[in-house]
């Protein structure tokens, strides 16, 4: 018995920490499959905790809400600083893609490709997903982007000092850097007007209603009814940044 | 036996004291007070973000004067567009009601934003019209009325 190369003790010893070791992971691996749950994690019920939702069906690429979001939070007028803008795909029918956004959309959209050459084409409006683990919050160095109670993710103006280290963790391309304030700068969704119990103004102005936000701990709120009625799909699931933006009927063309 | 403490282990001791003293006096200087608040991050921001100005008064306010505007438009199908989504950023108007400091646009190529022809534009989402073919030379609402979009001024 004493030439056995493993004592049984030992071999005990590690069949139970490789089990442990197993669990651990395939626990944590669970737990990064949570954006399905749409990362509705209820610890706090007094706090809503926001998402949004952007029906593609519905949106006519107006470049309202563009515009509004510029104006509401002074972002500059420059055609390359947005908090959110509209993009135009249109898939040709030798199945290249043509993306198109002049001015975010804010002066509205030429269609570029003739009738004949289209074989569809639709408005993908973009703004901050605010993720609930967002890659730009854990890159900053500083601790000045984070996610509020909310499940809002902001920037503090005071803290920040400005070195873009956000702006190229961000998949999405939401943040920029003020060229005033020399901060980053991103979509709020105008946490201003929710503290004064108003909607965001992209979402005041959509005139066809495709845009619509809501808490979604609230499993009766209209944003829940929406997300249990419709297939929803957020950008870049595969980077697991557990968005909170859901797209209804988005396409597979769509970066 | 008397406890022997070498000579060099105390000064390096008092050195060490001093740059714990040094570094735990500098970390409440340079950390601000509500850090860690909720979160690695400054508990004063969230109220610091709430600060900004409203632009978008939001409907209710509007209706408080414009109710009879708002009726001629639930008659019609812009039922459900905001005025400021037309008439821009209303809370400055709210407060004092002149014209102008609210937008009146009136272009052809502001209607044309939701009613040129797109092929993204879905036909039964919005009615759509080339806007270099439909009527040129005259603005949109010389026949339409913005609110009532159906009832023809002529």
């Amino acid at each position: 018995m004493d030439n056995e190369r493993v004592k049984p003790s030992r071999r005990k010893f590690l069949k139970s920490a490789v089990t442990i070791a197993g669990a651990a992971i395939g626990y944590q691996w669970l737990k990064s499959g949570q954006y399905l749950l749409y990362g509705a994690d209820p610890e706090d019920k007094n706090v809503p905790w926001y998402g949004i939702v952007i029906d593609i069906e519905k949106c006519i690429g107006c470049g309202s809400c563009a515009k509004s979001c510029k104006m509401e939070n002074d972002v500059p007028k420059e055609p390359f600083f947005f908090r959110n803008w509209v993009e135009q795909y249109t898939v040709k029918n030798d199945g290249s893609v043509e993306i198109t956004s002049p001015n975010g959309g804010i002066d509205g959209f030429k269609q570029t490709v003739p009738d004949e050459e289209i074989f569809k084409s639709f408005f993908v409006p973009k703004m901050c997903n605010h993720c609930y683990k967002s890659p730009c919050e854990q890159v900053c160095p500083v601790g000045a982007t984070y996610l509020s109670p909310e499940g809002v993710v902001m920037v503090d103006d005071k803290y920040c000092i400005g070195c873009r280290y956000c702006v190229q963790a961000c998949p999405y391309g939401c943040r920029f850097i003020h060229p005033e304030r020399k901060v980053a700068s991103k979509c709020t969704l105008c946490y201003h007007r929710l503290k004064k119990n108003l909607a965001p103004a992209c979402m005041e102005v959509c005139p066809t209603g495709a845009r619509m936000y809501g808490n979604l701990r609230d499993k009766n709120s209209e944003i829940v009814k929406f997300l249990k009625e419709h297939t929803t799909q957020v950008l870049r699931p595969n980077l697991n940044t557990g968005s909170k933006l859901y797209y209804n009927a988005l396409g597979m063309e769509v970066k | 036996m008397k406890f022997y403490i070498p000579p060099q282990l105390t000064r390096l001791s008092i050195a060490f004291a001093i740059f714990i003293t040094l570094f735990l006096l500098l970390r409440k200087l340079l950390i601000p007070d509500t850090f860690g608040q909720y979160g690695h991050y400054r508990g004063d921001s969230l109220t610091d973000n709430a600060l900004p100005v409203v632009h978008y008064a939001g409907q209710q306010a509007c209706l408080e004067c414009h109710q009879d505007i708002e009726d001629q438009k639930q008659a019609d199908v812009h039922s459900r567009i905001k005025c400021e989504t037309c008439h821009g950023p209303g809370q400055k108007h709210s407060e004092s009601a002149e014209a102008t400091n609210i937008l009146k646009p009136d272009s052809r190529e502001f209607c044309g934003n939701c009613h040129e022809k797109n092929a993204a534009r879905r036909s039964e989402a919005v009615v759509q019209i080339i806007i270099n073919e439909h009527n040129t030379g005259k603005k949109c609402i010389e026949c339409h009325n913005p609110h009532q979009p159906w009832t023809m001024k002529e």
